[in-house]
């Protein structure tokens, strides 16, 4: 898992001598730097964005970093990677679950003990499956009791597309554990 | 010809209102003198208002300051004055401001005009915020972040729509006239730029509807949420901004052109919305953020 540090990405690669992540120049020159180190990536990797050492995030900014940044990675090719969250505090939360809200997008949060959870625009029920996969660790469409493999599939093809699921051979498996 | 406008004695949003409705009835390239000598009261949206005011004057306009001592040493500290002698021809003695360490003003008069302007207001504020939305007006920590995102986007609308650089201001104080002492906090961001209408217009984001003017540009923006720009993720500053004010029983109004609007809480009686108001270029915005009821005794 690569590691992304936000705030040295705000500072160093893109020159801005701050600590909170306000306006829409601000947000579009990090989101920029960002997906240049995503860009980086091999097939299916997945990059840890650490929000650690951000102060506040308003919610152009949040607009700009987050949503934007999913919007294009939802739009990649199938094969490309994936994008876990940590770091985030209920000061950068606040903007970013409107901003998902917004767009319909969901993101996951990985916090430092290896707990996950899932933030933004899902419903219950992908909401429950998604709790189910991190539980277990990996996930077949036919092999849950009590639920129909056909819908199973449906919500884990519908997370998977997301990018909040990954596929691990026939299975699919949480974004992973932070190293 | 030279005409006198007089600043009425307390000074705030919709005080200012005589002040414009007097510059009405004179050409814009007519000289002015602005007269706050009576003036003992003034409200971060009168003091930025008046600098807003001075950038609109095609000829620069005279200023004379407030006879009493306690209000031009408040204006002063206000930051007023540092920027008011730039843009006004400033009559007689003005005070020096303290160093902004000493000033009891949460945020001094700042000019914003770019973006790195709106970071510096935010690491400004956020330290001396906290105390204040925490202990004088009991609100929850989770107000001080919010509080920020609020005054950020608040800013940003300068930055993003208005076209030239404005100021904003934020003060604590007890609010007699309506609160009965409580204490709020007051936001406010004054610019002379091109206002709601002409920022939607720029960007043909007008809404298919026969009536098209200050009001329903207003109502546009701040209600519904259209920017000028066509990127579906615009429009949640504003958005945002209700949010807050919302969550914490404040009150909200914005000016533009010659309308206003106000989201009204229920301490207050102001109307949602005014129209036919003397036109006043660019857009004028207040924030209050009242103490929080169950904590007064």
């Amino acid at each position: 898992m690569t590691r992304i540090d936000v705030g040295s990405v705000l500072r160093n690669s893109a020159n801005l001598p701050f600590s909170d992540l306000v306006t829409r120049p601000t947000g579009a020159a990090v989101r920029r730097c960002i997906q240049t180190e995503l860009a980086a990536l091999s097939e299916g990797d997945v990059a840890l964005l650490d929000f650690s050492h951000i102060g506040m995030m308003d919610y152009s900014c949040a607009d700009e970093v987050v949503a934007k940044l999913l919007i294009a990675l939802a739009g990649q090719d199938a094969h490309a990677g994936y994008i876990v969250f940590h770091g985030i505090t209920d000061a950068h939360l606040e903007a970013i679950e409107v901003v998902l809200d917004h767009h319909g997008l969901a993101l996951v949060v990985q916090f430092a003990d290896g707990g996950a959870r899932l933030v933004g625009s899902v419903s219950d029920e992908e909401r429950a499956i998604w709790e189910m996969v991190y539980a277990r660790g990996s996930v077949a469409a036919d092999d849950v009791a009590g639920r129909e493999p056909a819908e199973m599939a449906r919500i884990l093809e519908s997370l998977l597309r997301r990018r909040l699921l990954r596929h691990n051979g026939v299975t699919y498996a949480p974004l992973g554990p932070v190293q | 010809m030279t005409v006198v406008i007089a600043v009425p004695s307390s000074l705030d949003d919709l005080t200012f209102e005589s002040v414009l409705d007097q510059l009405a009835q004179h050409p814009a390239d007519a000289k002015v003198i602005v007269d706050a000598r009576h003036a003992t009261f003034a409200t971060p949206y009168g003091l930025t208002a008046l600098l807003t005011l001075a950038q609109t004057r095609a000829e620069k306009a005279e200023f004379l300051p407030p006879e009493n001592p306690d209000t031009v040493s408040y204006w002063a500290r206000a930051g007023f004055f540092r920027y008011a002698e730039e843009l006004f021809d400033v009559r007689g003695h003005v005070p020096r401001p303290r160093s902004a360490g000493e000033s009891d003003v949460l945020l001094e008069v700042t000019p914003v005009t770019k973006s790195d302007d709106v970071h510096g207001v935010v690491e400004r504020i956020q330290e001396r915020a906290a105390s204040i939305l925490l202990n004088k007006l009991h609100l929850e920590s989770r107000a001080t972040m919010g509080f920020a995102m609020t005054l950020s986007e608040a800013c940003q609308n300068i930055v993003e729509h208005a076209g030239r650089g404005g100021w904003v201001m934020v003060q604590a104080y007890n609010y007699r006239r309506r609160l009965g002492g409580r204490f709020v906090v007051v936001i406010a961001v004054c610019d002379a730029g091109v206002g709601f209408r002409s920022s939607l217009e720029s960007g043909q984001r007008r809404p298919l509807s026969d009536r098209w003017d200050d009001a329903v540009a207003l109502e546009a923006a701040v209600v519904n949420g259209v920017s000028r720009y066509g990127d579906p993720g615009r429009g949640q500053g504003l958005k945002g901004i209700r949010g807050y004010v919302h969550r914490w029983e404040g009150k909200l109004s914005v000016r533009s052109g010659t309308a206003r609007i106000a989201l009204i809480p229920s301490w207050d009686d102001d109307v949602p919305r005014r129209e036919g108001l003397a036109f006043f270029p660019g857009a004028q915005l207040q924030i209050t953020i009242p103490e929080k009821v169950s904590a007064v005794a």
